[in-house]
């Protein structure tokens, strides 16, 4: 190739580079490794990873589910797993046709009329949704309710730092928003009220009353939801929510220290042109056969630059692939038992806890698979000492806020055995 | 495809006044460049447009174009049949394709305005 094209050597080609900006030396790179002795050095690194084999009850937005095989079987094909942005439809339709789906489903779990290509988590899809709700009502404010997880609040406030938004929290109450107050904050000049359902704290929310407050002052309702309680629970779009986001992780994608994570997000028809991301569309080419196609382009950045629904021009097509094959592994009677195997034995190991004496109830609000209880003494001791002994015991709330000092949330997966939960209730009756 | 007895501006709007009322719409050039019509962006009854501000957007497939009025005032009717038949926009532009009526507050603005022979003029230079 340098013959080719008239070059003597590579270092040709970087010739106008100005000698005062080059490197002179070789870069300070070890030497390269066989793949077996990269392959012994990696694993010595996973090594390190302290409770990596403990039996968890983190949830806090990111949950240990069991992710079937056939997800990764189907998520390995290369046509799949290398597939670059879908733009060119001709040789792109399995990439399109597996988000169409993805869409599909997102729009039975939540309800609603249409779904995104996704988006990068929920924290932002949650932050995506109130910048919708102030271009579709041409409204400035959006009041959340305190009882929304912290990070997803603090990507919000981040979004809303720009002075597109102005942002009112209002605290929560027993556990849940506070609706009263929730809809005494809403006014003419608010786009829309945000909440979630489980709040950070696991508990469930009374989403109607919620919607009416807000549609009385032709403000939108948006919520965010966990997929899996989707399964078995009414969704939200029943319910009154005008946009519906959740953390997709739960759904066939590993907890991976934090991410990536699976922003869905989904909305009303009538609101369409003013959803952020990337839509597929289903449609016939000149020959009348169906096909999928990238849609409503028109939204986006490339067309539209700076009166764009978002500057965000990419999905995490990979994830959302993922979701969409456990999905379809599951079935519906699937999904609704794996939802009813988290929630009770959620339910037994709360009664287990309190029983044990060591903690105590603090809100009488109903739960799906996580529940917050306080604990009768100093919360990182407890922690350390239960990894010591094999188990992630729950996460820490006061680490997020002061005044949830000494409370604990606990996250309860279908994973979790019988042997399992017995053995973390009587270490924990041993403290 | 210029009527005559219409006015028009280099932002390629039709305009038809009747008393203090402009109804006004895109030309059968704006419909030719921008291709199938799939939505129009209006305002509401009500609003208040100033000449020389967007009021609007139109998209085709592939493009969006922002609607400029050259007039002031109130909106006082907006095509709602658009929503539903954006494409009326390409079949019937200077017709069924109009798109909003303002009660005018500077009537004195229409005096800018092209005329059929003036606006073609303009698309030969544009040209």
């Amino acid at each position: 190739m340098l013959e080719r094209i008239g070059a003597r050597s590579v270092d040709d080609l970087f010739s106008v580079v100005p000698e005062g900006a080059r490197l002179a030396r070789p870069l300070a790179l070890p030497a390269g490794q066989s793949e077996v002795e990269l392959a012994e050095h990696l694993l010595s690194l996973a090594a390190r990873n302290t409770g990596a084999g403990a039996v968890s009850f983190l949830g806090g937005g990111c949950y240990d589910h069991y992710i079937p095989a056939v997800v990764d079987a189907v998520l390995s094909k290369p046509a799949f797993f290398t597939a670059y942005t879908p733009y060119q439809p001709e040789v792109s339709q399995g990439t399109l046709q597996a988000i169409y789906e993805y869409q599909s489903m997102v729009c039975q779990l939540t309800g609603m009329e249409v779904s995104n290509a996704s988006m990068y988590d929920g924290a932002t899809a949650f932050a995506e949704a109130a910048l919708m709700a102030a271009r579709v009502t041409r409204r400035r404010e959006v009041v959340v309710s305190a009882a929304v997880h912290p990070e997803w609040r603090e990507t919000l406030a981040t979004y809303a730092s720009a002075g597109a938004l102005d942002v009112r929290v209002v605290p929560a109450c027993g556990g849940v928003s506070d609706v009263a107050a929730l809809r005494g904050a809403v006014s003419r000049q608010t786009a829309a009220v945000l909440v979630a359902s489980p709040t950070f704290y696991g508990t469930l929310e009374d989403i109607p009353t919620i919607a009416r407050g807000a549609h009385a002052q032709g403000a939108l309702l948006v919520v965010g939801a966990n997929p899996v309680l989707l399964g078995v629970m009414q969704p939200p779009g029943e319910l009154g929510a005008d946009i519906v986001v959740a953390e997709g992780q739960p759904l066939g994608n590993p907890m991976s220290f934090g991410g990536p994570g699976l922003g869905m997000f989904a909305c009303r028809q009538d609101h369409v042109r003013q959803m952020p991301g990337r839509v597929v569309g289903k449609t016939t080419d000149v020959d009348g056969k169906v096909g999928f196609v990238l849609t409503f382009s028109t939204r986006e950045q490339h067309i539209r630059r700076e009166k764009a629904t978002s500057n965000i021009c990419s999905n995490h097509a990979l994830n959302a692939l993922a979701a969409g094959v456990h999905l379809c592994a599951l079935g519906a009677h699937g999904l609704a038992g794996i939802a009813e195997a988290c929630i009770a034995k959620a339910h037994h190991l709360e009664a287990a806890l309190v029983g044990t004496g060591r903690f105590e109830r603090v809100f009488d609000a109903p739960f799906g698979y996580e529940f917050t209880l306080r604990f009768r003494g100093e919360v990182r001791a407890m922690q350390e000492h239960l990894l010591g002994r094999g188990f992630l015991a729950g996460l820490d709330l006061g680490a997020f806020d002061a005044a949830d000092a000494g409370l604990v949330s606990f996250a309860v997966t279908e994973k979790r055995t019988r042997v399992q939960l017995d053995s973390f209730v009587q270490e924990v009756a041993q403290l | 495809m210029y009527p005559k007895e219409l006015k028009y501006d280099r932002e390629h709007e039709w305009i038809r006044t009747e008393g203090d009322v402009a109804t006004m719409g895109i030309s059968h050039f704006a419909q030719d460049q921008l291709g199938e019509v799939v939505y129009v962006d209006l305002p509401s009854v009500g609003d208040t447009i100033t000449a020389g501000d967007a009021f609007g957007e139109v998209e085709s497939v592939k493009s969006v174009s922002e609607l400029f009025t050259p007039l002031s005032g109130e909106v006082v009717e907006v095509n709602e049949t658009l929503a539903d038949a954006p494409e009326t926009v390409n079949e019937d532009p200077y017709g069924d394709g109009w798109m909003i009526k303002v009660r005018l507050s500077d009537p004195a603005e229409v005096d800018d305005l092209l005329d059929a022979d003036g606006y073609q003029a303009f698309l030969a230079e544009e040209a």
